[in-house]
């Protein structure tokens, strides 16, 4: 059962790897890097869980942050060009 | 054990030739940046698939994350696309790719056989000292921080050093930071942005608690589960990115200033390496935490472990930060 | 096998299922706009589902309480992300495919 269950998820992250090498805007790869990262944080934690080392659900949750970042850095960069454009806060933004 | 399911393995490593054809073959270098940061997670899943957890969680953090950061940087100050190779290059390139793939198979056919009991590596009488003995003598669950910090604890100052030297390097190349590359309202883009982006806003804001929190456990629990000083020092890091990509480098320069920075780039070296001396002026050797505490070893054991660590990711911390702000920093493109 | 150990794998078969569904729709979809589609909400309800039934065969409550914490972020950041993707693509000039295009 496990061992078909990281199957799936692996099957989910190629045809993720798929579209990244296809997509033909660059808006296509970011999405699909993204999804390529969330499925990775699941293929650890059941990955954990087959081998019984539950100690993996720290890495998950490291990779789940980096996922988010990268893609919240691409975003940045594609949209402005820079990083370090400042982005006019108004008064009481939450 | 996992290791032993064969189909894990075939498939993770055709995602990495997968991913490695393509960052080749693509001619847009956002995309290679991107599919390199791929590369890296499924690197770090083999890892995790090999039950080596502690190198595994720092391929996720550095190669995965600060790595495609720092590469996007770069891309943002010169091409974002590969320029062609010239038709008489071609030839000699491709000869010397294919002759060094071949020499490296043809060592690796030396390599012993994978996880045989007859390998040098497990019938070494040092394996079975770490394995055995770390707990009487150290007394910290997680071996691999036990071999790192103590008993291989000279060859981990040696890393810190370097990357206080890669953060000093860089500092000297990329010069001084621009107070005024960015933070001024007006290099935003035609005005009416500032609702856009509320929403990236306002998670970035609650997560940033909490991923900062995460770093601090991570530093702390090293111990006793996967983690440690570097692990820490890149995620506390990747938040201080997180912030600065949310809301300009302006804010972030004001909140973590380069200034406290450069002072505790070398704060966590001379922590360290304090730490040494330490322990050579009571009496014991360089780095010989039994002598932090005469009475009870184990318990000098631990402090030093603490000391050392935290030196690690103050060091790690302050050189990532400062990495990024010297490469956002120069990010000006008119 | 308990009901407990049946209804995890329920949730995890179910989001499984979603995860596979979402993959495929970003192979088969049109344009951009729709791939986000579907793989930002299959991302997240695979994703939270798949967890919630790993939760129930937590041992312990530290376990759990890090599957807890990884499905909060998931949730969080999924959702975030591909909005700000689409935002982005929107704001470049992306154009969504409309109309009979759309219905090849």
């Amino acid at each position: 059962m496990w061992l078909a269950l990281a199957l799936a998820v692996l099957t989910t992250m190629a045809l993720a790897l798929a579209r990244a090498l296809l997509g033909p805007t660059l808006y296509d790869r970011i999405l699909a890097i993204n999804l390529f990262g969330t499925k990775t944080v699941l293929f650890i934690a059941v990955a954990g869980f087959m081998a019984g080392r539950p100690e993996f659900l720290d890495i998950a949750l490291v990779y789940a942050l980096i996922n988010f970042i990268g893609t919240v850095a691409v975003l940045k960069l594609s949209h402005y060009g820079e990083f370090s454009r400042a982005e006019e806060l108004q008064g009481d933004d939450l | 054990m996992i290791g032993n399911v064969i189909l894990v393995d075939i498939a993770l490593f055709a995602i990495l030739l997968a991913a490695a054809l393509g960052i080749a073959h693509t001619r847009s270098l956002y995309s290679a940046a991107m599919l390199a940061g791929l590369f890296s997670l499924t690197c770090a899943s083999l890892f995790v698939v090999q039950d080596a957890v502690d190198v595994a969680f720092t391929e996720a953090a550095v190669g995965a994350g600060m790595s495609t950061v720092l590469f996007l940087g770069t891309l943002a100050l010169t091409h974002s696309r590969e320029r062609v190779t010239p038709p008489t290059r071609r030839v000699p390139a491709l000869l010397v790719a294919v002759g060094t793939g071949v020499l490296l198979i043809y060592a690796s056919l030396d390599l012993p056989p994978y996880a045989d009991p007859a390998n040098p590596v497990q019938q070494h009488p040092l394996t079975e000292r770490y394995l055995q003995t770390s707990q009487q003598e150290i007394g910290v669950p997680n071996v691999v921080t036990a071999v790192l910090a103590s008993y291989r604890g000279f060859d981990t100052l040696g890393e810190v050093a370097v990357i206080f030297t890669a953060g000093v390097a860089v500092l000297m190349l990329l010069g001084r930071l621009r107070g005024n590359a960015a933070g001024s309202p007006g290099t935003a883009p035609a005005g009416g942005l500032q609702g856009e982006h509320r929403v990236l806003r306002v998670v970035a804001k609650l997560l940033m608690p909490f991923i900062l929190l995460f770093a601090l456990y991570v530093q702390f629990h090293g111990d006793f589960g996967p983690g440690g000083g570097f692990q820490a020092g890149v995620i506390f890091a990747a938040g201080i990115v997180l912030y600065t990509l949310v809301f300009g480098l302006g804010h972030a320069r004001a909140v973590v200033t380069p200034g406290i920075l450069r002072m505790l780039l070398p704060l966590g070296l001379l922590l360290y390496a304090g730490v040494g001396v330490a322990t050579l002026l009571l009496g014991g050797a360089f780095l010989d935490y039994n002598a932090l505490s005469p009475q009870d070893p184990v318990q000098g054991q631990h402090l030093g472990i603490l000391l050392v660590e935290a030196g690690v990711g103050i060091t790690v911390a302050a050189a990532m930060i400062l990495l990024f702000y010297a490469f956002a920093g120069r990010g000006a493109r008119s | 096998m308990t009901v407990v150990l049946v209804a995890s794998w329920a949730l995890i078969t179910a989001g499984a299922v979603l995860a596979l569904t979402g993959a495929l729709g970003l192979f088969r979809l049109p344009d951009f706009y729709t791939r986000t589609h579907a793989a930002s909400i299959t991302d997240s309800a695979g994703a939270s589902l798949l967890l919630l039934g790993l939760l129930l065969q937590a041992e312990s409550f530290a376990v759990g309480i890090r599957l807890l914490l990884i499905m909060l972020f998931l949730l969080f950041t999924s959702p975030t992300a591909a909005h700000a993707l689409a935002q982005a693509a929107l704001k470049d000039g992306l154009k969504p495919v409309l109309g009979r295009a759309a219905r090849r």
